[in-house]
């Protein structure tokens, strides 16, 4: 299977201060892949890197086969628009309807007539359990229902990958099982590649088929691998405290 | 070579579709013509489709939806699976009601809300004023719960701040107050009374409602955006639940910082617009040096210099209050802060003119 994001020998950090170096790790197409780790270890600062919002201190990754630190913005842009993104708040624009907010990317990167925008909002809200909600804005909706809106906003342009930076975040557990559901069936049935920042057991053990673990004192990666392999067979302590909410030690 | 075919057989629709179906429009003439158009059953055949992407999901969701409509029996073969749970997943929530139905209210409704809403805004507002004059002037008597750094942070950008656009725009109001006078002056060979006529102007009202204005539009709004963006991060609401009293807390050291910046800065204004007039009057018009001094030294009355001062005490107060009750009154989300930071200022200049009217009619009602 091949690989649509590949680390190399990569440091992230924010000037003097470095969250994590010489990581290395690849993500496979159709992976759920989890980036792991306790607080302050660097999770959603390699989102970012990820993503685009922050170079690298060092080192190299490629998306979709494509050297992004290298790239120029043009190839960026194209890069980005294979990708999409949820945010742990959902990260709904507040002075337009769901409808709005999922039509962006549509108006912005395709040639769609109006009537195709519209339906296609209408479907990407539909699989979202949305329907109806078209006109309502991101102020008077639950905050299950924004994080549902930002995905169907995250998958408008049909991406080949979607990060989620913490998405059982603020969310009761039915709404949190049901997101994980949710993504499932569109790793699934999309075939698009999951990558998911989280520090939630359930959802870790739930959806993710592969997975790194980032260790906050050596700043490195220190285990990697399908969440509950290493569950049964943790690499080190800190890792088996992790997964075990401390029970293990 | 054609993605999508169909045609109407024994009362079947049938429709194929065969190779990539990607990035296409919605074909809207099949969907005008299957609304017009008779039959029981729609039979979708993709044994020939290839790859497939949103959109020609879309074309199936539009047609599941048409067929559960209009009670058409909907079977499809070798449909990808990827295309079935979609669809069934896309289907499994039923469409809620939609809430915009009471966007269409009529004329009066409207009218009658706008009346309403202007009514209670009114009140909120009054009983906001009221209560932190309440706070501002039972800190004179017992200790408040603001901070002194908010204090003295707030006076710094109340005042030192504040002063090279007050001492710019100041210097060009007086400017320019000269030279309009001189206009008329010099007709009847008095332009030495422009010196009596900037001192007079400035202090009395020009000073004031010059340092009124800019502060609204910088500092009013200042504090409008820095509540509201403490309102939208939940800030103030985690002081009301520990029980902060926040008129204490946020807005009195607000308020206390301008109303005493104001008249300073009052004063500084009337000086540099002074300033001002004296540039237009000895280098424009050649009044000796001594002749203007002396002119504005016999216009200056403690009488018009106190009125000025206290036009700007005034203004202090309107603008600490319509900037900190928008700010604390903001809405929950980004646009709200920008909405109240405009409410702030346009409210500000708009009570500060009306309460320019009061104290004029008063002023003259009582001979001052």
């Amino acid at each position: 299977m091949t690989n649509v994001i590949e680390a190399k020998g990569m440091s992230v950090g924010y000037g003097p201060k470095v969250l994590l170096k010489n990581a290395d790790f690849e993500v496979k197409k159709g992976d759920v892949f989890i980036i792991m780790g306790g607080s302050g270890c660097g999770k959603s600062s390699l989102l970012k890197v990820l993503t685009g919002l922050m170079p690298p201190l060092d080192g190299r990754f490629s998306v979709l086969e494509r050297d992004f630190v290298t790239s120029d913005d043009e190839e960026k842009l194209n890069l980005r628009k294979k990708t999409g993104i949820l945010y742990q708040s959902g990260a709904l624009f507040s002075s337009m309807t769901l409808a709005e907010n999922v039509a962006l990317p549509l108006s912005q990167y395709t040639d769609y007539d109006l009537s195709t925008i519209d339906e296609l909002v209408h479907l990407k809200l539909a699989l979202v359990g949305l329907l109806g909600y078209e006109d309502y804005y991101p102020s008077e909706i639950s905050g299950g229902m924004k994080k549902r809106a930002g995905l169907a906003r995250a998958l408008a342009l049909d991406p080949q990958i979607v990060y989620f930076d913490e998405p059982s975040a603020g969310l009761d557990p039915v709404s949190s099982a049901r997101l994980d559901e949710l993504m499932l069936e569109i790793n699934q049935n999309l075939n698009t590649t999951l990558v998911v920042v989280t520090h939630e057991l359930q959802s870790i053990f739930n959806i993710g088929n592969n997975s790194i673990y980032l260790d906050a004192q050596t700043k490195t990666i220190t285990g990697r691998g399908n969440p509950k392999e290493l569950l049964k067979n943790p690499p080190n302590e800190r890792i088996a405290a992790f997964l075990t909410r401390g029970k293990a030690k | 070579m054609k993605v999508m075919e169909y045609q109407i057989q024994d009362s079947v629709l049938r429709i194929a579709f065969e190779g990539d179906y990607i990035k296409k429009n919605l074909p809207e003439d099949f969907f005008n013509l299957i609304k017009s158009a008779e039959f029981q059953k729609i039979y979708v055949d993709a044994t020939h489709l290839k790859s497939w992407d949103s959109s020609l999901l879309i074309v199936l969701f539009e047609l599941s939806r048409f067929c559960s409509r209009s009670h058409i029996l909907f079977e499809s073969k070798d449909l990808p699976k990827g295309v079935e749970k979609l669809l069934k997943l896309a289907t499994a929530v039923e469409p809620v009601q939609n809430v915009s139905q009471n966007l269409h209210e009529g004329f009066l409704d409207h009218l009658g809300g706008w009346g309403i809403n202007i009514y209670r805004s009114f009140l909120r507002g009054f009983h906001f004023a009221l209560k932190n004059l309440k706070v501002y002037f039972s800190s004179f008597f017992q200790k408040p719960l603001m901070r002194h750094v908010d204090f003295l942070f707030a006076l710094q950008e109340c005042g030192p701040s504040a002063l090279p656009i007050v001492s710019l725009i100041s210097f060009m109001v007086g400017l320019i107050l000269a030279f309009v006078g001189a206009i008329q002056l010099q007709t009847f060979g008095a332009q030495i009374y422009v010196a009596s006529l900037v001192t007079i102007g400035m202090t009395r009202i020009m000073g004031a409602i010059m340092v009124g204005i800019i502060m609204a539009g910088r500092t009013g709004a200042s504090f409008a955006a820095s509540l509201g963006t403490m309102q939208v991060n939940e800030e103030i609401d985690a002081l009301k639940t520990m029980g902060v009293d926040i008129n204490e807390f946020l807005v009195l050291p607000k308020m206390t910082a301008i109303v005493i910046a104001m008249p300073l800065l009052t004063m500084w204004a009337d000086f540099a617009g002074i300033l001002g007039g004296a540039f237009v009057g000895i280098l424009a018009l050649d009044i000796p040096t001594s002749e203007f001094l002396r002119f504005t030294i016999n216009a200056w009355s403690l009488k018009h210099f106190t009125v000025g001062l206290f036009h700007g005490l005034t203004f202090g107060f309107i603008i600490a209050l319509c900037g900190c009750y928008f700010g604390v009154h903001c809405g929950k989300d980004a646009d709200s802060v920008g909405h109240s930071t405009t409410q702030a200022v346009v409210y500000s200049i708009v009570w500060m003119i009306v309460a320019t009217g009061v104290i004029t009619f008063v002023l003259q009602r009582i001979g001052i």
